[in-house]
């Protein structure tokens, strides 16, 4: 089975976000850099799957070189070969898809499996978008029955099932009010939520291991993609403060102001 | 002239999604402001039911197909449908609200039209064709203005910062269209749901959530939600614990809430967290930790053991009636 991931650059979660007083941008002065959480558990459930199955995991990032990070960090857990797709500069939803989109041609994988949104943007569409952009069929916010502190999961047991015949998925999805299963033909385009597996560390040789697996550079220009956005962002604000709260000193005193001041009980 | 579609959603127990409301009034917004006509659409395996109600919430039509296939929801037998309707309408606009399926299903919807999209639109500003959306980016630390270039723009609501539109008034005119259902590649197996008797977490007037603090045991979390008629919400830290269900987790990868009442027992107040409930309208903080983030955002905070203090809450509150 040939697994194709995605290991976008973001943010770490743990930071500070600030807006620049212009509201061009945020501040990127002392900002550290990860894997896009989701996107890692992406690479992790792509390698749970070739270890069951067979195969190769492929992980792709679009960015500057500096994306070689996160590139190297999905190496280091376990997949066999990078493709970097170099450029700087803005890029929305519609043109990461399109990219994608080129080097699964390429590559040609059975799955692609994806971050459902990324922590930066928020936007949670480049999935989709791509499964529309091949005409395959696409199981987002994939997650699993068993919680993380399951069996299964110690064991890492892939929670994308193969079919008995090998010719789809079976996926079980976030849903509002619950979970649903559906079975998608290969090839198709997985998103993964948080509750889909615990990504594993990357071991002390996986690491070393990293340092020599190839990375192969593409461009747009290479791939044949016009990549000029058609989301524009204006401008970025802070959002406005909560008016500071007291503190209260007993369950008396919350209850007389939840009733006579905020009026809620 | 102009023409905003909003997409209509079903839940599988028939009823309307009540997030759809929040869209519809959205779109209205959207409409005013861009000098555009409202048109609704629903896709069902019998949408006759749902059109009446949405025929009275001022939209000037309310599209409907009906087809097997809608029964079960699938992005990529509703995207083609919905896609093709957009064009024939010539719709310059097409919404819905944030819920699980409009996230899975506009992008889809998205590719087919070329558009791009705004995901968890919180306001529209400007007018005409300059009209831009407000957005969310870095678990809502950052409020972004977008304008959409391309000549159709999809986008979703975050429904708690739209009112949800009445039913009652005005009759749209309901449109049926035939619309083609692909061979899809994708096969619903099932929807195992989630019951409860306490209220939906993103329409509840009151939400009690718990966190790690709670150790697992939301015995008292639960008693203080059912004193209060609220609904139950948790952090993401129990859910993947497996404590409570998935579609409890309220945050930036979860459930958007701003009830009247927030109460965050045990919870740390983690910036994804926060993106979750921090436009509730009154956020109480019951912590053991006095430095707990939650307390930068609580109107009244309580540093506190939580098994301490949700009995005799709970206890408060019932005295009071
Ligand atoms: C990609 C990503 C997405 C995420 N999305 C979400 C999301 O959508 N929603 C979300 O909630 N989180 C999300 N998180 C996780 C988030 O960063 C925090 O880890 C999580 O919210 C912590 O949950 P918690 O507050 O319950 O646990 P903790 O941070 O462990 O806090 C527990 C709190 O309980 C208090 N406590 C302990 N015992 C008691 C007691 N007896 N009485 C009173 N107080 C007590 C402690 O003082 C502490 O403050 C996300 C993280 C990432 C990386």
């Amino acid at each position: 089975m040939k697994i194709l991931v995605t290991a976008k650059r973001v943010e770490d979660p743990e930071s500070k976000i600030k807006v620049k007083p212009d509201g061009s941008g945020i501040v990127q002065e002392g900002l550290k850099y990860k894997i896009n959480p989701f996107d890692e558990i992406g690479v992790e459930e792509g390698l749970r799957l070739a270890a069951k199955h067979g195969g190769e995991v492929v992980v792709v990032s679009i960015g500057t070189k500096d994306v070689q990070e996160q590139l190297r960090h999905a190496l280091a857990m376990g997949a066999t070969r990078a493709v970097w797709v170099n450029h700087a500069g803005a890029l929305d939803q519609l043109g990461i898809a399109a990219l994608l989109q080129k080097v699964v041609e390429k590559e040609k994988p059975d799955l692609v499996v994806l971050g459902k949104q990324s922590i930066d943007d928020d936007q949670n569409q480049v999935g989709q978008y791509l499964a529309e952009f091949l005409g395959w069929g696409q199981a987002t916010f994939a997650s699993k029955v068993e919680s993380l502190e399951s069996e299964a999961e110690k064991n890492k047991v892939p929670a994308v099932a193969l079919t008995a015949d090998g010719k789809a998925v079976r996926v079980v999805r976030e849903v509002d009010n619950g979970l649903a299963t559906l079975e998608v033909q290969l090839p198709a385009v997985v998103t993964t939520d948080l509750r889909l597996n615990q990504p594993r560390y990357a071991s002390l040789p996986g690491i070393m291991k990293a340092k020599s697996k190839p990375i192969e550079e593409l461009t747009p220009e290479k791939l044949g993609v016009d990549v000029t956005p058609r989301i524009q962002v204006l401008k970025m604000s802070a959002p406005p403060a909560r008016k500071a709260g007291i503190k209260v000193p007993d369950v008396a005193t919350l209850v007389e102001k939840l009733h006579n001041e905020a009026k809620v009980v | 002239m102009p023409i905003v579609l909003i997409v209509a959603e079903q839940q599988p127990d028939g009823n309307l999604r009540k997030a759809s409301l929040n869209a519809i009034s959205a779109g209205k917004a959207l409409a005013d402001k861009a000098g555009a006509e409202l048109h609704l659409v629903l896709l069902a395996k019998d949408p006759a039911k749902l059109a009446e109600e949405l025929k009275g919430t001022g939209a000037k039509a309310v599209h409907t197909a009906a087809a097997p296939e809608f029964e079960h929801y699938l992005a990529e037998t509703y995207a083609p449908a919905i896609a093709a309707l957009a064009q024939e309408l010539k719709a310059d606009y097409v919404g819905m609200a944030s819920t699980a399926q409009g996230k899975d299903l506009m992008p889809r919807v998205a590719a087919r039209l070329k558009a791009a999209m705004a995901t968890d639109v919180m306001a529209i500003n400007g007018s005409g064709a300059d009209v831009t959306f407000t957005r969310p980016m870095w678990a809502g630390n950052v409020f972004a203005e977008v304008k959409l270039t391309t000549p159709v723009k999809v986008f979703t609501v975050r429904a708690t910062e739209f009112p949800a539109a009445a039913t009652g008034q005005g009759a749209a005119e309901v449109k049926t269209f035939a619309a083609k259902v692909e061979a899809s590649k994708t096969k619903f197996v099932d929807f195992k749901e989630v019951k409860s008797a306490r209220p939906e977490l993103t329409e509840a007037r009151v939400v009690v959530s718990g966190g790690r603090g709670t150790k697992g045991d939301f015995k008292e979390i639960e008693a203080l939600a059912d004193e209060l008629g609220a609904a139950v919400g948790a952090s993401r830290a129990v859910c993947d614990a497996g404590w409570v269900p998935n579609d409890l987790q309220v945050g930036q990868t979860g459930k958007v809430v701003a009830p009247q009442l927030y109460i965050a027992a045990g919870i740390s107040g983690a910036i994804q967290h926060l993106a979750g409930m921090k436009s509730s309208k009154t956020i109480v903080a019951i912590n053991k930790d006095p430095e707990a983030p939650i307390f930068q955002v609580a109107d009244y905070g309580l540093v506190e053991d939580l098994f301490k203090v949700l009995p005799a809450l709970r206890q408060a509150i019932h005295g009071l009636k």
